[in-house]
């Protein structure tokens, strides 16, 4: 078993260690949980859930937040 | 015009200006005008962090949730899938489910997608979204926006950040004269009068964006358009004179001298 998985952030290929959580993801990428909304395999993926959801090979993750729009 | 309030599904707004955040220079230009326009109530868009960014750049950093009403948009989405997935991201970003949704058809026009509109329309409203729905003056597309149950229906006064201002003031009266719902005229507005001429439509209130982000002083042009709002909401309840064609005058015809 491989200790790294592969996943896509935001449309990048990116490898993570195996069993990272998403909470543990975002914190690697320098990001405030508060400010950023998950979305895994076209699912939203709520704040408190973050740190029950490891990632698994192929995930596709888009990682959005608010910005100035009309 | 005390206790003239405006109500979105149960929500009171005092100012009937709901301001846009996009297209500013700074996020500070951007607070300094949605202050001066005296906005409650502010749209802002879903988009994916920059990853290479060395600070964020989310707009909640200069928006204070708790100050105002945060409305995220679908802007740029183009079919009711792709809107209802921009909405949910929303509800979970701002802890709201209130959404302005947006289904273009045409990127040359931004004009909306009426049939994608009402699909959409019926799978939020399902999940418990107040949806207000930016839509054109057709009368039966807001009626049928109404009969779905959206919070507001939004019809546009001319294309998206056009600027070109009110273009059929007669379908935007009849839309209004129709529905029970609010109706809030979303884009095209480019300058203070045309924001007074749609309030004296006896409209329920203006949605801009560009108009401020793009005038050459925005934090100027957003304090005009809180002024203009509130002239033309004014103008409105003080109902207007008759038009004539021909002159009537204004000092008395008795009196003159010989």
């Amino acid at each position: 078993m491989s200790d790294e998985v592969q996943i896509e952030v935001n449309g990048r290929n990116q490898a993570v260690p195996a069993g990272q959580t998403v909470r543990g993801l975002l914190d690697s990428l320098g990001l405030d949980p508060r400010l950023v909304v998950v979305e895994l395999n076209r699912q939203v993926v709520r704040s408190t859930e973050q740190d029950e959801v490891e990632l698994s090979n192929g995930d596709r993750l888009e990682l959005v937040n608010f910005v100035g729009g009309g | 015009m005390d206790g003239d309030t405006l109500t979105i599904a149960g929500r009171q707004f005092t100012s009937r200006l709901i301001v846009g955040t996009g297209k500013y220079a700074t996020h500070e230009q951007t607070l300094e005008a949605v202050q001066a326009s005296g906005a409650e109530m502010v749209t802002v868009a879903v988009r994916r962090v920059n990853l290479d960014a060395t600070a964020s750049e989310s707009l909640l950093h200069v928006l204070d949730p708790s100050a105002y009403v945060l409305l995220p948009n679908t802007a740029g989405c183009y079919s009711a899938d792709e809107a209802v997935r921009y909405a949910r991201l929303g509800r979970e970003a701002g802890l709201s489910d209130w959404v302005k949704l947006e289904v273009l058809g045409d990127e040359a026009t931004l004009l909306p997608d009426v049939a994608g509109l009402l699909e959409a329309t019926e799978i939020l409203v399902a999940e418990g979204f107040k949806v207000l729905a930016y839509t054109n003056e057709d009368l039966i597309t807001a009626l049928r926006l109404q009969d779905l149950g959206v919070a507001a229906v939004m019809p546009l006064a001319s294309p998206i950040g056009s600027g070109l201002g009110l273009l059929s003031p007669l379908w935007i009266r009849l839309l209004k004269s129709r529905l029970e719902v609010p109706v809030i005229v979303d884009a095209g507005v480019g300058t203070a009068s045309d924001a007074c001429l749609t309030m004296e439509q006896g409209v329920d209130g203006i949605l801009m964006n560009t108009a401020l982000a793009e005038a050459e002083r925005p934090v100027q042009m957003a304090s005009a358009m809180r002024l203009a709002v509130q002239a033309g909401r004014l103008a409105y309840l003080a109902g207007r004179m008759p038009r004539r064609e021909w002159g009537v005058p204004s000092s008395p015809a008795t009196g003159m001298l010989d």
